[in-house]
């Protein structure tokens, strides 16, 4: 892989490569000596536009794994606030050598305009923009249902059949854009349910199916997989809906919603979590939450991906 | 300065004749076959063809205040080498054309250039913030005799104001041009809401925000006995609803730019930014719709809305970008390739949505032909014979934010005759002194006509 900007532009095979790699990367992190010499001598940045300390401190955790070393570059604004552009951000981080640029942007396709700007040769690892994409994180959740599903079997399988509601607000939400492409590439068949204000008015390219009702989807769907989203801040702001009760009433994981779930059904959250909201304590530390290993995998995936972007995987088709 | 004459031999009219043309003292002074060229300097016009200069009802110059991507001087230059020998120069400069003060200022600015004739836009609302209506009166009666009305960039969305500006400017004889875009509906936007805007995580700026407010607009034209013109019409359902209107009898007419004709928010897909605009580029439909409408008349005008921009405005992440592109040079090789090529305008028609209508609108004496004996030497030959690879040497502006570089456009402006004289010679933008020369040579002659 050249970059990593999107889920969409992974095969299949592409797919279960990176979450093979990150196989063998969980594999390292039960050894006596945590980390490989992979990426000794490589610069990695973590460039940041947002906080978000825990993607960055995963991809940090990641890259120093692979013994790279690692540049945190939190920019003040964005040009977005009339601070530091991009494009002087990146040259700058060009002119000191870096390998990788791990990117975290508020503006949808920043990490898309970086890697085709010429501004810099780094391979670029899409961190989250905007409203559009956060490809690790979706390889994190796909890994994690793997591991819950095919257990030590994991290497080389795919999440055929595998049935996932994603709950919330999937409008705003980067990970639910590339838990779609991706989960559907591994198979899997994805329903989408929240208030239509929280949802695009087209979701066709999505490819996914649209319920309003999340009772309604529990009963009929018989999810596999229940992911919730975050609810963020700004969209109470908006009036996206009422007010958090009515939200947590109608869309929210809470205990007596997720005792009627089927037995078998795994609980994820990409996290931060608003207990209460969007999700119950009950849901939330149940054994079939896997909210703690998806953060434990987000670190494997992390090193997958830096390794296959950075150390020039030969045999990879991309 | 002597006067300048030349004799254009061998042009094609857009009724197929062919025919010279004898330009002297600021108009056509004889037409017909082999005409003498008695001390005129000849253009060999042979299988070009002849059209009255063009006449756009949507520029931004930029001046005053945004002189890093545009001036009257360099937007007359990119105007004169795309044909045009008149513009309408938006009110959204720094500060706003909002006062008899500015608009004789740009007007004044667009005489000493002397490329093209420069029609101030006068500002409906002081300082475009809809709220109050700037000093329409005084433009109107200024030097500048402003009669197209706009807060382009912004739409005049309180329906009260609406209505009285419309009210306002009719007892003008202007015209109201409309911004079309409800503010609430638009927040943040970035491009077309569709499915496109749905995986490319961007704020969607839906269709019905446009057509919500033509739709409103008509309705308040029609109940104040006002005229309406609707600026950059973008959407299949805004071709409906003027459709519907017209039916009705309401007085409006309507524009098109050449990018909502050619090209679609599939581009967006690159996140490059010389393809934002607003209003965004829509679907396929969208530009069927279009193209339709301003074959049966439905849309009445082509208008560039060129809109310069530095490259540090344009060349940055999607959000952060400025909305526009740079039309004028290009806009008769798209309206060529979309409306012509095609089959649905015929080239007598090309000349009534880029020069006649447009010049009935503004209100532009002078302008919008026709190419006939004893009418102004406002004039374009234009090749419809050959194709190019656009790039950067087509375009005479100072921006260079235009979407259809690298791309494959027919057609190319050969000469352009603005007050009889040559601003745009074998397809070169004639030097700026000279052109300046004859504008002050003409000045001086209308000075002392009088």
């Amino acid at each position: 892989m050249r970059h990593l900007l999107s889920t969409a532009d992974l095969s299949r095979a592409q797919a279960i490569r990176v979450l093979d790699v990150a196989e063998d990367m969980a594999d390292v992190a039960t050894r006596e000596v945590r980390k490989l010499p992979t990426l000794r001598g490589t610069t990695v940045v973590n460039l940041f536009y947002e906080d978000s300390t825990r993607t960055r401190i995963s991809f940090e955790a990641a890259a120093k794994r692979l013994s790279a070393d690692v540049i945190n570059f939190a920019a003040k604004g964005s040009s977005v606030s009339k601070g530091e552009s991009l494009k002087d951000t990146a040259q700058t981080l060009a002119a000191m050598g870096a390998d990788g640029i791990v990117l975290r942007h508020p503006a949808s396709g920043a990490p898309r305009v970086l890697a085709d700007s010429g501004w810099v040769d780094a391979g670029v690892v899409n961190a989250g923009d905007g409203t559009h994409e956060h490809p690790t994180q979706a390889l994190l959740d796909a890994f994690t249902m793997r591991r819950r599903v095919h257990g030590a079997g994991s290497r080389g399988r795919d999440l055929d059949g595998l049935r996932v509601l994603v709950v919330g607000d999937v409008l705003h939400s980067r990970v639910a854009r590339s838990n779609a492409w991706l989960l559907r590439t591994l198979g899997a068949t994805v329903t989408v349910v929240a208030p239509p204000t929280l949802l695009p008015v087209d979701v066709s390219r999505l490819g996914v199916d649209v319920r309003y009702d999340l009772d309604e989807a529990v009963a009929e769907v018989r999810p596999d997989v229940v992911m919730m989203l975050r609810i963020q801040q700004e969209r109470m702001h908006e009036a996206a809906f009422p007010n958090p009760r009515e939200y947590a009433r109608l869309w929210g994981l809470g205990a007596e919603r997720f005792r009627r779930l089927p037995p078998h059904t795994l609980v994820m959250h990409p996290g931060p979590m608003n207990r209460g909201l969007e999700i119950g304590d009950l849901a939330a530390d149940s054994p079939r939450s896997t909210v703690r290993e998806q953060v434990a995998n987000g670190v494997s995936v992390r090193m997958a991906v830096l390794y296959l972007v950075l150390a020039g995987d030969r045999e990879d088709p991309s | 300065m002597t006067d300048t004459s030349y004799l254009v031999r061998g042009a094609e009219t857009v009724d197929g004749t062919r025919t010279d043309l004898l330009l002297r003292d600021g108009l056509v002074v004889e037409a017909g076959t082999g005409l003498s060229a008695a001390g005129a300097t000849v253009v060999d016009a042979d299988g070009l063809l002849v059209l009255p200069g063009l006449v756009d009802l949507h520029t931004h110059l930029r001046e005053p205040g945004g002189e890093g991507s545009e001036t009257v001087l360099t937007g007359s230059r990119a105007a004169a080498a795309g044909g045009f020998t008149a513009v309408h120069a938006m009110a959204n400069s720094s500060p706003v054309a909002d006062t008899a003060g500015v608009v004789e200022q740009v007007q004044a600015l667009g005489e000493r250039a002397g490329y093209v004739e420069v029609r101030p836009v006068g500002a409906v609302s002081q300082g475009l913030a809809g709220t109050h209506l700037s000093e329409i009166g005084a433009m109107a009666r200024s030097r500048a005799a402003v009669r197209v009305f706009s807060d382009d960039g912004s739409c005049v969305a309180d329906p009260l104001l609406m209505r009285r500006a419309l009210e306002y400017v009719k007892g003008f004889g202007g015209v109201l041009a409309q911004h079309a875009q409800e503010p609430r509906l638009t927040l943040g936007a970035q491009m077309h809401e569709g499915a496109l805007s749905a995986e490319l995580g961007l704020a969607g700026w839906p269709a019905v925000a446009e057509e919500a407010i033509i739709a409103r607009d008509v309705l308040l034209a029609h109940h104040v006995g006002a005229r309406l013109h609707v600026c950059h019409v973008s959407t299949a359902g805004s071709v409906e609803v003027l459709r519907w209107a017209r039916s009705r009898g309401v007085e409006v007419t309507a524009e098109v730019t050449p990018h909502h004709l050619l090209l679609t928010e599939d581009l967006v897909a690159s996140y490059d930014s010389r393809y934002k605009v607003n209003p965004p580029l829509r679907r396929q439909e969208d530009v069927d719709a279009l193209r339709a409408a301003l074959a049966d008349g439905t849309i009445d005008v082509v208008a560039t809305d060129h809109a310069p921009h530095t490259s540090e405005a344009k060349c940055c992440e999607w959000d952060a970008a400025a909305n526009g592109m740079v039309g004028l040079e290009s806009a008769l090789p798209v309206v060529q390739a979309t409306m012509v090529d095609t089959g649905l305008l015929d080239w007598a028609d090309v000349a009534r949505v880029l020069s006649t209508t447009p010049a009935r609108i503004g209100r532009v004496a002078g302008q919008g032909g026709p190419v006939a004996v004893g009418a102004p030497a406002e004039l374009t030959l234009y090749d419809r014979t050959v194709t190019r690879t656009f790039s950067t040497d087509d375009l005479a502006g100072r921006s260079t934010n235009s979407p259809y570089l690298g791309r494959e456009l027919p057609g190319r402006v050969v000469a352009t005759f603005h007050e009889g004289r040559a601003t745009v010679l074998d397809g070169s933008v004639v030097d700026a002194e000279e052109v300046a020369r004859g504008a002050a040579a003409r000045a001086a002659a209308r000075a002392v006509a009088r």
